[in-house]
């Protein structure tokens, strides 16, 4: 694993994207066939099964360093990461090893299979042979979520440096069902005809913010106009008579949505449509809000009761394969044209729509309708260049988000605490109150929108100017205002607030704002009534 | 009869001899472990501090009225009998001592185990009461020996040379700096310092302490005269107008927080070294059991698991709260 192990010092150890991808380009045309393949894997978020549970890894770390759980536990939320806390606690190391990426990975696959006793073995074994990163990298490989400051798109184009292939071609075979343990690097990414899976996805096309209004995009003749749904972005196969549904995190949804497989009914095998997941209200025919997707996400089985009550149909508005022919290359306005043929004869009861264009005279004209999105449970609009190309990844100029402004308010920050990992001495956590009457009602926590310098200043205060602390968390005195920005709210009786704001983030610090000017539970409830 | 020392909102005091140690609102009387800007601050009346650590201190607070004592030196104020012995924080720093009536206590301000090769090395003090700080403590910090660091950084100063790039080592003006000076292998290139690194080696000098040759890398520098170069300076001039007259470079900051990855990729540039003036959970653990206390105060830091582990271990250990800050990535404590 040393070979792997100074790949990944050489990318943690720089911030620059030409030195990461150089790194990975070298070892992707070295690395042995099979450690090349767990690489892709990894960066790509296939990572092995975890063989072994956290719970254990626990225990056993801090039995080895010495030192009482508690104290293990106490420290991991500070260093952020378990494979790092671990890691850092065990004795120093006192043998190596020089065995290859792959039979680590191998034997850690193996564990499943093995009594506890055994497993505990392996793994104190290994944390003897392994030191420093190589230690850390191992930890990491048990415990999954393999994050480390390389993309997707940044191994990619480390693969189109290192095979010479182009980079959209690359991303395009390293979508959809594959596992190092029935694919060869060969089959991967070498052979002439990369499309023998039939659930294989295409990269999705991302857009950009428009942060400045549609002016500086040039004649309005050139732009078609669609509402920005509020759902979850969505690719719908449908090939050789199956159907597959994949999420922009190449995730295979598609038994979480078993509404869509009636989609092979209505339209003809060789069709691949990008679009929203939403939930429909078949009463009104229009999407529901957020919320109700809300109770789809995250379940892996669908009850029956829940389908009829939060039925989920996808909004498309692109067509990516017709026919069986990948048209990504066809200029979108042409694209759209066939989407809205193949669309054309859909019955009520398809688990399709089209997502409609938008009429519209000119930007101000536009301007106006993108004021009433929330009207329309969109969040905005989303801009398309009308001979523009399906693209890979996110690309500006094309394609443009043009969201609507959030929903603010003034809060005050009563209790604050710690950060994980990369701010763990730094107070980044914070809830935050309305007025109600005299007292401050906590309603929301928010934990990004301030700067690094800002962080700094206002940890230092909490360390000033707390009055009790709670474990981790500390009250500190009423006295600083800040502007919450988010994107929606609803009511929750689980909050003594009564209301859940989504995505909710500090926009602004409102040094210039006194404490009795801040908001009240009375304004919220308002923006409760008004768009909840 | 009230203790030897007590934990005021000024500070750490002592009724027997009426003065404060290190205390953060002005004072009559001060006594000062070192000179960083969160033990040593502005507006007491009189300090009393080694003679090793006054220059510095002048040098940062201006006119003050002060007295030396040296290391390991008796002298009585009231009816407590007080002497300064080595800390190992930085040059000059000491850990101070006090005796009433047969009871002893020591308030050991900041403190590393380890001997840097600069300053004095720290000496631990049989005590019945010791103040201790925890800034890492924690079982997650344990510091490499300084010649592993030392050839780690070599070595990044010597690829940076040879890419043709200038090397910028982050690190506190007084303390840090002079011990990574150091550590530092003049054959790779010349040592360039800012001059707020500068100003204190000046002072260290002048006392004696040994230092490399190095060259002020003030505003009318040419950068182009000085290839291969390491440039030391404080973490906040990294990045600023002055650092990107000098090109192509690369950054690196030296600091016991760089153990944690996550913190070392927020704030290291490119490179972090793990170097500390403080000591590690297991400087911090022998140098509790070395000193023979019972009564363990925990001062500032991860104050409250460090107690906790203490306490669970037959130490009397309580957290005390103070303004000191330890090692901060932010802002130097001696700014």
């Amino acid at each position: 694993m040393n070979r792997f192990a100074a790949l990944f010092n050489a990318i943690d150890q720089s911030t620059k994207t030409t030195v990461k991808v150089a790194a990975l380009a070298d070892y992707f045309r070295d690395a042995p066939d099979q450690d090349r393949m767990w690489t892709i894997a990894l960066f790509s978020g296939r990572r092995p099964k975890r063989a072994v549970t956290t719970t254990k890894l626990r225990e056993w770390a801090a039995e080895q360093a010495g030192i009482p759980l508690w104290l293990f536990e106490e420290s991991y939320p500070i260093v952020g990461d378990l494979a790092e806390t671990i890691a850092l606690v065990l004795p120093p190391v006192e043998s190596t090893s020089d065995r290859s990426l792959s039979d680590w990975i191998t034997q850690l696959r193996s564990l499943s299979d093995v009594e506890d006793a055994d497993r505990k073995t392996a793994v104190l074994e290994a944390w003897t042979q392994l030191g420093g990163t190589e230690r850390f990298v191992f930890n990491k490989l048990i415990t999954g979520g393999f994050r480390m400051g390389v993309s997707q798109k940044l191994m990619t184009r480390a693969l189109a440096k290192a095979t010479g292939k182009p980079e959209a071609e690359l991303a395009h075979r390293l979508m959809g069902n594959w596992h190092p343990d029935d694919t060869t690097w060969e089959s991967l990414i070498e052979a002439e005809d990369a499309s023998a899976d039939a659930s294989r996805p295409y990269p999705f096309y991302l857009a950009y913010a428009l942060e400045d209004g549609p002016d500086a995009l040039g004649a309005r003749e050139d732009w078609r106009a669609e509402w920005k749904w509020d759902g979850i972005r969505g690719q719908l196969i449908l090939r050789d008579g199956q159907h597959f549904v994949w999420s922009r995190g190449e995730e295979l949804m598609t038994d979480r949505f078993p509404e869509l497989a009636r989609a092979v009914d209505f339209l003809q095998p060789g069709t691949v449509l990008d679009g929203e997941l939403l939930v429909w209200h078949p009463q009104t025919d229009s999407p529901a809000s957020f919320n109700a997707l809300q109770r789809r996400i995250g379940r892996k089985t669908v009850p029956k009761k829940l389908l009829v009550e939060a039925p989920v149909v996808l909004h498309a508005y692109d067509l990516l394969e017709w026919q069986g022919a990948d048209l990504r290359d066809t200029p979108f306005a042409e694209r759209r044209a066939l989407l809205e043929q193949a669309c054309a004869d859909l019955p009520p009861e398809a688990p399709v729509r089209l997502s409609p264009q938008l009429d519209f005279d000119d930007w101000d004209d536009l301007g106006e309708i993108r004021a009433v999105a929330r009207d329309e449970n969109a969040e905005g609009l989303m801009l398309k260049r009308a001979d523009s190309p399906y693209l890979v990844g996110r690309k500006k100029g094309d394609w443009w988000k043009w969201k609507l402004d959030p929903l603010t308010i003034d809060a005050v920050m009563i209790y604050a605490q710690a950060g994980h990992g990369r701010r763990a001495n730094l107070f980044t956590d914070f809830t935050f109150a309305v007025w109600n009457g005299n007292d401050l009602l906590p309603f929301t926590k928010a934990y990004s929108g301030l700067t690094d310098a800002e962080f700094r200043e206002i940890t230092k205060w909490v360390r000033k100017n707390t009055l009790q602390r709670f474990g981790p968390v500390r009250q500190v005195t009423p006295h600083h205002v800040f502007e919450i920005a988010f994107e929606g709210i609803q009511a929750s009786p689980r909050h003594k607030s009564g209301v859940a704001l989504r995505f909710p983030r500090m926009s602004r610090w409102r040094q210039d704002k006194p404490l009795q000017e801040a908001n009240t539970l009375e304004d919220l409830n308002d923006m409760l009534r008004i768009y909840g | 009869m009230s203790p030897t020392l007590t934990f005021t909102d000024r500070g750490i005091y002592c009724p027997a001899g009426d003065f404060y140690i290190d205390p953060w609102r002005p004072v009559e009387r001060a006594l000062i472990t070192h000179g960083h800007a969160d033990h040593a601050r502005w507006g007491h009346k009189s300090y009393m501090a080694t003679h090793a650590a006054l220059p510095v201190m002048r040098h940062r607070l201006g006119e003050i009225t002060t007295q030396g004592i040296d290391f390991g030196e008796t002298v009585q104020i009231g009816d407590a009998t007080v002497s300064f012995h080595p800390a190992g924080h930085v040059p000059g720093s000491a850990q101070i001592r006090v005796e009433v009536g047969g009871e002893v206590w020591v308030a050991s301000g900041d403190y590393k185990v380890e001997a840097d090769g600069l300053s004095e090395p720290f000496e631990p003090q049989r005590c019945h009461h010791f103040i201790t700080e925890s800034t890492f403590g924690l079982p997650v910090f344990r510091w490499q020996p300084q010649a592993v660091i030392a050839q780690e950084i070599n070595s990044w100063w010597a690829r940076c040379a040879a890419a043709g790039k200038t090397a910028f080592l982050g690190a506190y003006a007084l303390g840090k700096a002079q011990r990574l000076l150091n550590m530092l292998d003049p054959e790779v290139g010349p040592i360039l310092t800012h001059a707020a690194v500068e100003n204190t080696n000046a002072v260290l000098r002048t006392q004696g302490f040994a230092l490399p040759e190095t060259i002020a890398a003030t505003a009318e520098i040419d950068p182009k005269a000085h290839k291969g170069a390491l440039v030391l300076a404080p973490p906040s001039a990294l990045g600023s107008a002055w650092a990107k007259k000098f090109g192509s470079q690369e950054t690196a900051f030296a600091s016991g927080w760089m153990q944690l990855r996550g913190v070392r990729r927020r704030r290291a540039g490119d490179r972090g070294f793990v170097i500390s003036d403080h000591a590690d959970w297991n400087g911090l653990l022998s140098t509790v059991k070395e000193t023979g206390a019972e009564h363990i105060y925990v001062t500032h830091g991860y104050t409250d698991i460090f107690a906790r582990y203490l306490s669970e271990n037959g130490w009397q250990a309580e957290v005390v709260p103070t303004e000191f800050e330890g090692e901060t990535l932010d802002a130097e404590p001696a700014a």
